[in-house]
C-alpha cells in the first residue's frame, strides 16, 4: 500500500445555524487521483476550503495530517508553501493582464522593490509548456479561450510547486474536447507522481481519471469507493451514494403525451456575428418543433446552439441575414427586441442564469414576475398581492426550496435558482420554450425535478426545445434530436434511434467545418 | 417573521445617526436648532436636496450612474429664467414653460447620448458640468453689470417661496396644524389598512404593536414639524412641492412597473433585456427625468434667492448624490429607496444648519461635513456586516 499523503480526520465545521461538515474523513494516497463527489451543498467545497486554510485552524474541529505531520494552516499561503494548491471553479484570472502577470499575481518574482519581468516570463513559459500550452506568456488572458485559461490556472499551480493539486469543477466551463485534454493532462501528471483531488459533477470524468472516489452527502462522508477493486463502479452506483437512494431512472418518462401540429418552424436561418460580420454563427438552419414535443438540440460548445436560440428570440444575439420564422403556420417577422418575441409566446431560458437570467439582488417574487409584469399590474400600477400570490403559486408548483418568496435569489442554491428562472418564463405563459442547458451545474436530485417540469410542460401542450451538451440527457429527454456542428444542423433523428455513438459519429463525419 | 429589537435597530442605523447628530447640535447650539425658525430653515434651505435627489436616485438605480451636470444646469436655467422674466419682462407662465422646455431638450440630448450612443454618464454629464456654469455666467454678465439678475417678479416668488396662510412669528398658525393632523391620520389609516389587508390574505405582517409604534413615532415627528412650522408663520410653499415630488417618486419606485424596471436594469441589465425590458429606454427616461427635476429645482432656488447669480447650484450634484448614497442606495445600482434618500438628505440638511448656527468657519464646515458623512456610512455598513 502506498503512503498516505493526506488524511483529514473527523473534520467538523459549523457556520451559524448550520453544520456544514460533520465528522468528515478523507484519506488520499500519494500519487493517486481522488475524486470527491456529492450534490451541490453537500460540503465538498467547504472541505477543500478547510484544507487550503481559507477557514483557518481553530475555526473547525478535527485534524489535517499532511505528509505525516499535523498541519495548522492560518491562510492560503501556509498550505501553498507545503505544496497544497487549489484551483477554484470560477477562474481567478484578470483578463486584461498577460498570462505571465496572472501566473505570478501576488507571488511576484524579483526583488522587493521591482519585478524581474524577464525571469517572470521565462519561468511562466516553462510551466505553460508543462501544462501543454504553446502560447507565449506575454499575451493577454482575454485573448485565449476558456479551455486554455483553465490550463493557465494549472500552470500557475505548477509554478507554486504543487504536490497535492485540488481541482474544483475544472471542466464545468469547458467543451468536450478541452475537457478530455484536461483529464489526459491530469493522467500524465499522475504518472510523474503528483497527487490530485478532483471535484466534479460529471460522473463519466470521475470514471475516466480517478483511482478512488469519496462520496459526501449532507456534510458527512458516505463511503470511499476503490475503482481498482473487484467490484466495477458504475455511474448508478455512485449516484446511489450521492442521493442516498437508488435512482432507477434518471429521466422520468413522459406518458401519453400526444404530439400535435407544427408549432414553430424556422427555415434557412442564417445569423451574422454581432461584431465580426464576416462570420456566420448560424448557417442555413431549418428546424421545427410540434405541440407537446420536446426537441433536443445537441452540439459541442461553440456549435452555434445558443446563437440560434437567441436569434430566434427577437434577435437578442447577432443580426439575422436570411430566414423565415413561422408560428402556427403563419410567417412572423419579429422586431429586434425580446419583448416582441415574448408577445409571440416564445420564451428563452438562458444557459447563464447568473449572468443574464436572474437579478440576484432581487427577491424570488420580483424575478418570477419580471417577464410578465402586465399580468400583475393595472395601468402600470403593481398589484403587490397578485404578485405575491403568483410567486407563491410557482414556488409550490416547482417545489422551490426557500423560506419565503421574499428571499433574495442570490441566496439560493443553483438548482433552486434554475427553478426560479423556469418559473419566470412559465409565468410569461409561452407556447414555445427554448431551454438552454437547463440542468447545467445543478445536482442529480434537482436535475430530476427539472426533467419532471419539462415533462409537465410538454403534457400541457407546450413546445419545448432543449439545448444540451450532455448526451444522455438529450437522448433521455427528447422526442426528436437535432445535431448541430460548426453553425449548421448536421443531422436529425428520433430519440428512439439515437445512441451516444451514432450522434458522435454524425458530428465527426460532418467535420470541423470552416 | 418577528423582528427583535436588535434587527429593528440595525435596519434603521441611519435614522439613529440622524437623531444622534440632531441631539449633538441641540446641545452645541443651546437649543437654537430646535427653534421654530430653524425648522422652517431646515426645509427651505434644503428643498433643493430633496427634489434633486429624487431624480438622482432614479439615475443611480439604473446602475450607479450619476449626473454631474445638474448643479451647473441650475445655474444656467436660473440665468435664462431671470433673463426671460427680468431683462425681457416676459410673463411668469411663459417663462416657466420656456425653462421647462430647455430642461426637456437637454434631457433628451443627454438621454440620447447616454442610452443610445452609450457614452458613460460620468463623461456625458461632465461636459454639462463645465459648460453650463460658463454659459450661465456669460448670460448673467452680459445682461447685468453686477453679474446677477434681480429682482425676480413677485408672482413667480409666490409660486415657489414664501408661506401659505402666512401668520406672524410665534402666533399659532391653525391651517398648518390642521394639515399636520390630517397627515398623521392619513399615515395611521394607511399603515393599519395595509396591515389588515395582509392579515386578511394570510401574508406576513408586522405585529400590531410594531405597526402602532411605527405610526406613533412617525406621527410624532409630523406633529412636531407641524407645530414648529405653525409657530414659524405657516407652511412654507416649497414644502408642498417637496412633499408632492417625494410622494410621487415614492409611489413610482415602489408601486409601478416602470419603477420595477429601474431596479431590475440596475440589478442585471442583460437579464432585464432578455426579459423584454427596453433597457435603453429606461436609461433615456432616467436622464430626461433628471433634467426635468433639475428644472423644478431651479424654480425653487431662483425663488429662494430672488435672483439669478453665477454661484447658484454650486455642488448641488454632490449633495444629491450624497443624499442617495448616505440613504443606502447601492453604488452599483438596483437598490435604494426614497425614504432612505430622505433620511440622507435630512442628515445633510441638519449638518449644514447645525454648523452654521454654531458659527463654524465655512472651510471647517466642509471638513466636518465630509468626515461626518463618511463616518455615518461606515457606521451603517459595519453594523449591517455584523448583523449577517
Amino acid at each position: 500500500m502506498a503512503k498516505i499523503l493526506l488524511e483529514m480526520k473527523n473534520i467538523t465545521k459549523t457556520f451559524p445555524g448550520v453544520k456544514a461538515l460533520d465528522n468528515v474523513n478523507l484519506k488520499v494516497e500519494e500519487g493517486e487521483i481522488h475524486a470527491l463527489v456529492g450534490e451541490n451543498g453537500a460540503g465538498k467545497s467547504t472541505l477543500m476550503n478547510v484544507l487550503s486554510g481559507i477557514y483557518p485552524y481553530g475555526t473547525y474541529e478535527g485534524d489535517i495530517v499532511y505528509d505525516g505531520e499535523v498541519c495548522k494552516f492560518n491562510k492560503i499561503k501556509d498550505s501553498e508553501s507545503k505544496g497544497i494548491v487549489i484551483i477554484h471553479q470560477e477562474l481567478a484570472l484578470v483578463p486584461e493582464m498577460t498570462i505571465g502577470e496572472n501566473m505570478y499575481l501576488g507571488n511576484e518574482v524579483g526583488r522587493k522593490s521591482a519585478i524581474d519581468w524577464d525571469k517572470t516570463y521565462s519561468e511562466a513559459d516553462k510551466y505553460l509548456k508543462m501544462a501543454g500550452l504553446t502560447e507565449s506568456s506575454k499575451i493577454k488572458v482575454k485573448e485565449i479561450g476558456t479551455g486554455k485559461q483553465q490550463l493557465v490556472e494549472i500552470a500557475k499551480a505548477l509554478s507554486k510547486h504543487a504536490r497535492l493539486l485540488i481541482l474544483d469543477e475544472p471542466t464545468s466551463s469547458l467543451n468536450e474536447e478541452d475537457s478530455k485534454a484536461l483529464l489526459d493532462l491530469m493522467l500524465s501528471f499522475k504518472k510523474q507522481g503528483m497527487t490530485m483531488i478532483i471535484i466534479t459533477h460529471k460522473l463519466n470524468e470521475v470514471a475516466y481519471v480517478s483511482d478512488k472516489i469519496t462520496v459526501i452527502r449532507d456534510g458527512s462522508t458516505i463511503e470511499t469507493l476503490d475503482c481498482h477493486g473487484p467490484e466495477k463502479i458504475s455511474e448508478d452506483r455512485i449516484i446511489k451514494g450521492m442521493v442516498g437512494r437508488e435512482m432507477t431512472n434518471r429521466f422520468p418518462k413522459r406518458e401519453n403525451v400526444p404530439i400535435g401540429d407544427v408549432m414553430m418552424e424556422v427555415s434557412n436561418w442564417t445569423v451574422q456575428h454581432p461584431k465580426y460580420t464576416e462570420r456566420n454563427v448560424v448557417n442555413n438552419v431549418s428546424m421545427n418543433v410540434r405541440k407537446g414535443e420536446v426537441v433536443g438540440i445537441y452540439g459541442l460548445m461553440g456549435a452555434g446552439r445558443t446563437e440560434l436560440a437567441m436569434s430566434i428570440f427577437g434577435q437578442s444575439y447577432g443580426t439575422l441575414l436570411s430566414g423565415t420564422l413561422k408560428i402556427n403556420g403563419q410567417e412572423v417577422k419579429l422586431k429586434k427586441s425580446p419583448s416582441d418575441a415574448i408577445k409571440h409566446k416564445i420564451a428563452y431560458v438562458t444557459e447563464d442564469r447568473k449572468g443574464n437570467g436572474l437579478v440576484l439582488s432581487q427577491s424570488i417574487k420580483v424575478n418570477t414576475t419580471l417577464a410578465n409584469l402586465a399580468a400583475v399590474s393595472k395601468n402600470t400600477v403593481l398589484d403587490k398581492d397578485a404578485e405575491y400570490a403568483a410567486a407563491e403559486d410557482y414556488r409550490q408548483k416547482l417545489k422551490t426550496k426557500t423560506p419565503s418568496v421574499e428571499q433574495l435569489v442570490g441566496n439560493l442554491s443553483g438548482g433552486n435558482q434554475q427553478k426560479v428562472l423556469l418559473a419566470k418564463w412559465m409565468f410569461a405563459e409561452p407556447d414555445i420554450l427554448i431551454l438552454d442547458e437547463p440542468t447545467r451545474g445543478i445536482d442529480v436530485g434537482a436535475k430530476y425535478e427539472i426533467y419532471c417540469i419539462i415533462n409537465d410542460l410538454a403534457a400541457a401542450g407546450k413546445s419545448v426545445i432543449m439545448i444540451s451538451s450532455e448526451l444522455p440527457e438529450v437522448i433521455g429527454m427528447s422526442d426528436r434530436i437535432y445535431i448541430m456542428n460548426a453553425s449548421r444542423i448536421v443531422g436529425e433523428m428520433p430519440a428512439s434511434e439515437a445512441t451516444q455513438e451514432n450522434i458522435m459519429s454524425m458530428i465527426l463525419a460532418s467535420g470541423r467545418g470552416d | 417573521m418577528k423582528k427583535d429589537a436588535k434587527t429593528v435597530l440595525k435596519d434603521n442605523t441611519m435614522i439613529i445617526v440622524l437623531v444622534l447628530v440632531y441631539v449633538f447640535f441641540m446641545v452645541t447650539t443651546k437649543g437654537a436648532i430646535f427653534m421654530p425658525m430653524n425648522f422652517n430653515a431646515l426645509i427651505t434651505q434644503n428643498a433643493y436636496v430633496f427634489i434633486l435627489a429624487c431624480g438622482m436616485l432614479m439615475c443611480i438605480l439604473t446602475g450607479g450612474n450619476i449626473d454631474l451636470s445638474c448643479g451647473s444646469f441650475v445655474c444656467l436655467l436660473g440665468a435664462l429664467g431671470a433673463y426671460f422674466m427680468v431683462t425681457r419682462s416676459m410673463g411668469t407662465g411663459i417663462s416657466i414653460v420656456l425653462m421647462l422646455l430647455v430642461g426637456i431638450l437637454y434631457g433628451c440630448v443627454l438621454g440620447f447620448l447616454i442610452a443610445y450612443v452609450e457614452i458613460p454618464p460620468w463623461i456625458a454629464t461632465l461636459a454639462g458640468y463645465l459648460a453650463f456654469r460658463g454659459l450661465g455666467t456669460q448670460i448673467l454678465s452680459s445682461n447685468s453689470s453686477t453679474g446677477s439678475i434681480a429682482p425676480i417678479p413677485e408672482n413667480f416668488l409666490k409660486l415657489f417661496a414664501g408661506k401659505i396662510f402666512s401668520t406672524k412669528l410665534n402666533v399659532l398658525n391653525v391651517p398648518c396644524l390642521v394639515v399636520g393632523v390630517v397627515a398623521v391620520l392619513l399615515v395611521a389609516f394607511l399603515n393599519f389598512r395595509d396591515r389588515a389587508n395582509r392579515v386578511k390574505k394570510g401574508y406576513e405582517a408586522d405585529s400590531m404593536a410594531a405597526v402602532a409604534g411605527k405610526t406613533v413615532l412617525l406621527g410624532a415627528v409630523i406633529m412636531l414639524f407641524a407645530y414648529k412650522l405653525a409657530m414659524a408663520g405657516g407652511i412654507p410653499t416649497v414644502l408642498i412641492w417637496v412633499a408632492a415630488i417625494v410622494l410621487l417618486y415614492f409611489f413610482v419606485t415602489g408601486k409601478t412597473t416602470i419603477g420595477r424596471h429601474f431596479y431590475v436594469v440596475g440589478g442585471n441589465k442583460e437579464a432585464a433585456r432578455l426579459s423584454g425590458i427596453d433597457t435603453r429606454r429606461i436609461m433615456f427616461v432616467a436622464y430626461l427625468n433628471m433634467a426635468v427635476i433639475t428644472a423644478i429645482t431651479t424654480f425653487v432656488v431662483l425663488a429662494r434667492f430672488q435672483a439669478a447669480n453665477s454661484t447658484a447650484g454650486t455642488n448641488y450634484e454632490m449633495d444629491a448624490i450624497s443624499a442617495c448614497f448616505v440613504g443606502g442606495a447601492s453604488a452599483y445600482g438596483g437598490a435604494g429607496t426614497v425614504p432612505g434618500m430622505m433620511v440622507g438628505a435630512l442628515l445633510i440638511g441638519v449638518i449644514n444648519l447645525g454648523m452654521s448656527l454654531m458659527g463654524i468657519d465655512a472651510n471647517l464646515q466642509k471638513v466636518v461635513k465630509g468626515v461626518v458623512l463618511l463616518g455615518a456610512v461606515a457606521f451603517d455598513i459595519i453594523s449591517k456586516k455584523n448583523a449577517k
